[in-house]
């Protein structure tokens, strides 16, 4: 279908491909001594989108950014840029630009002469670096900070000149290193937002890189999940989330019920899993081999809890609250089941009273629409 | 409160050790030094007169042991003594002892600093072994190696480099090659402690924006290490000025460095008054480049991101 609409721009397929796959690594590998940092790894990236690394520390997802910057040379596997092998260049060839996780700004040079830094070694002419950084600084607001030293500005506002500094040679493709990592969480909130509106006004192409999922989630358009050096899954937040390929996924987007257990029933439109706690029914089929063992992923915020007994025909369980946390916005309980089976269940906190009303070791039944559960086979 | 009132006379005893120190062995000292210098040359049983007349009971300052310094007789040309060509001189090969530790001991420091930190160590060693063997043996090892039958000109001769043994010993350049030698590791470990701390990610940032390599170190790594050059440059170029000990052993006749003018003066001429003052000028030339040395770490020690 996407081929129609873009038939009808007037692209031709070449045209189309190269913007889809405009950086592309293929099967890129990373060995150091006898560790495997990066395991083939294949990835497309599209032209203008924000791509985010998603992993927790150790999972190769800088060690992969650092080659896409070139200081890191692949064992073996390719950078494609347009159709172009990069792997090859030193990072200070490549149309790439990095910013830094604790900024990396230059602390003997002002915010002006870092900003122009990279300007200089182009050798432009005079007139069009100042006019550059000039466009640099208005773009993130600190044009009355011109010649402050960095040191002198706070968290925030350095992180806006290392900004500004990877932006300023125009890169192909900008690579984010934990762009908020160094940022308190207040901050955090507000300037992921600013920084996607910069990267969006300039278009720029952008792979990001953060052990932090909501940071992931609210910025990039779509999300690499790694973990050992591997690509779990690829997809957009809502994806990633909704339909997590792999238990890995699931546990690590977020927060899941897990029950495992053996399927039982495989039908085209719906299954069912015999687990601990009892029959689960999913409302998706997974054509598998019957007794195949599989686990179910319920989100603690999909599960209904209520002191009357509901009228609903399946996944309805009981069991006795043992833990009650309030968040403000919503309350977690965990219900121990008949059967010891723990669950965790999110409501949220809408009304002042009606759930309050549950409190510790009530007997409550809990239950979920046959579409909250997702079948996950590893 | 409590507990200030137990830490304050600790912390003061603590600060005052050093100042007692420097009061009694080098503040005191130079009192005397400065007292001796104004004063008229003595006889053979004392080097120096008393500052006062006993008979007249007048104070008696000596400006003339300063002026001798910087003129030659009176009504002579000022700055044209052979007092002023050996401070000149003692600057001169001072600065180049400096800039030749610099040369040699920057990439030798970047080296280390940029090695893997378990092998830091025992190149740090390395520089440091040369201190557990005598200064004096160190030195006179360079007369057997620079000598005209010593082992460079041998091996010089043997390759067919040259067929007479060059001049090497008693020169300028051995002299240089004594001083650069000794006080190598007095610019290694300053800039070493500096170029260690200098973060990887600011070189890469510089690789990342466009710089080649050297541009990269050169306008990131350099103007960084900039307090470790000052400071291993001080280390060195204030001791070589005054250096007396290298130059007698290694340096040629004609070149007499203000260490020797100093000792002949107060043991050959005998004339301590004369000798004293000449310290004291040479302390004033030193003071300079070190308020300037000052200046710029204290400059370097502002607090940075």
């Amino acid at each position: 279908m996407s081929e129609v609409v873009h038939a009808n721009k007037g692209l031709t397929m070449a045209d189309v491909d190269s913007k889809k796959n405009y950086l592309v690594t293929e099967r890129l590998v990373k060995r150091f001594d006898e560790a495997l940092a990066v395991d083939e790894v294949n990835l497309s990236i599209g032209k203008g989108e924000i791509f985010a690394l998603l992993g927790s520390s150790g999972c190769g997802k800088s060690t992969l950014l650092r080659m896409l910057a070139g200081f890191e040379t692949p064992t073996s596997g390719r950078i494609l840029l347009a159709g172009q092998d990069v792997a090859k260049l030193a990072p200070h060839e490549r149309p790439f630009n990095m910013m830094f996780q604790s900024y990396a700004l230059f602390p003997h040079l002002d915010i002006w002469e870092n900003i122009a830094f990279g300007l200089k070694r182009e050798g432009l002419p005079k007139s069009d670096i100042t006019q550059r950084v000039g466009e640099m600084l208005d773009l993130v607001q600190l044009a009355p900070y011109a010649k402050r030293k960095p040191h002198q500005l706070s968290g925030g506002q350095q992180q806006r000149v290392a900004l500004a500094r990877s932006l300023a040679k125009k890169p192909k493709v900008l690579l984010l290193d934990e762009p908020l990592g160094a940022l308190d969480k207040k901050l955090r909130e507000q300037t992921q937002f600013e920084l996607v509106n910069i990267i969006e006004k300039v278009g720029v192409t952008c792979v990001m890189v953060t052990h932090d999922q909501e940071e992931a989630m609210t910025m990039a358009g779509r999300i690499a999940v790694m973990s050992k050096g591997r690509v779990l899954q690829v997809g957009s937040p809502k994806e990633v989330y909704e339909h997590p390929a792999n238990r890995f996924v699931a546990d690590f987007i977020g927060n899941v019920n897990l029950f495992d257990g053996k399927l039982s029933v495989d039908e085209p439109d719906h299954c069912a899993v015999q687990t601990a706690i009892g029959e689960i029914h999913v409302g998706h089929g997974v054509s598998g081999a019957l007794n195949m063992p599989v686990a179910i992923a319920v989100r603690p915020e999909k599960i209904e809890i209520s002191r009357e007994k509901p009228d609903v025909d399946h996944n309805l369980f009981s069991g006795k609250v043992k833990e009650i946390a309030y968040f403000g916005a919503h309350n977690t309980f965990i219900v121990k089941a008949s059967d010891g089976t723990k669950v965790k269940i999110t409501e949220a906190n809408t009304s002042r009273h009606d759930l309050s009303k549950i409190t510790w070791e009530d007997d409550v039944y809990f239950w979920w629409h046959d579409g909250a559960g997702i079948v996950l086979r590893d | 409160m409590a507990i200030q009132n137990m830490t304050m006379p600790g912390k003061r005893f603590v600060i005052s050790v050093p100042f007692v120190w420097l009061i009694l062995f080098f503040l005191l000292p130079f009192l005397i030094l400065l007292y001796i210098s104004f004063v008229d040359m003595g006889n053979d049983i004392s080097p120096f007169k008393p500052i006062w007349d006993s008979s007249t009971g007048l104070l008696h300052l000596k400006y003339e042991n300063y002026w001798s310094i910087f003129r030659a007789g009176e009504g002579g040309a000022l700055f044209q003594t052979l007092y002023i060509e050996a401070y000149v001189r003692s600057l001169w090969y001072a600065l180049c002892t400096a800039v030749l530790c610099l040369v040699i001991g920057y990439p030798f420091s970047y080296f280390i600093a940029r090695s893997a930190p378990s092998v830091r160590p025992a190149l740090l060693m390395m520089v440091m072994l040369p201190f557990w063997t005598s200064f004096l043996l160190r030195v006179y090892a360079w007369k057997g190696i620079l000598a005209d039958q010593g082992v460079l000109n041998q091996v010089f001769m043997a390759l067919g480099l040259t067929n007479e043994p060059l001049q090497m010993l008693y020169t300028d350049v051995s002299m240089l090659v004594g001083m650069t030698y000794v006080y190598l590791p007095f610019m290694v470990l300053p800039l070493y402690a500096n170029l260690v701390k200098l973060d990887p990610r600011l070189l890469e940032a510089a690789y990342d924006l466009g710089a080649s390599p050297f541009k990269a170190f050169w306008l990131v790594t350099v103007p960084l290490s900039k307090a470790g050059i000052i400071a291993g440059f001080m280390l060195v170029f204030i001791p070589s000025v005054g250096e007396f000990v290298i130059p007698s052993l290694l340096g040629g006749p004609e070149n007499i460095m203000i260490g020797r003018v100093v000792w002949d003066e107060m043991f050959t001429s005998n004339n301590w008054p004369r000798a004293t003052a000449l310290a004291v000028v040479m302390i004033g030339l030193i003071v300079v480049p070190l308020a300037i040395y000052y200046h710029y770490t204290g400059d370097a020690a502002e607090p940075k991101a």
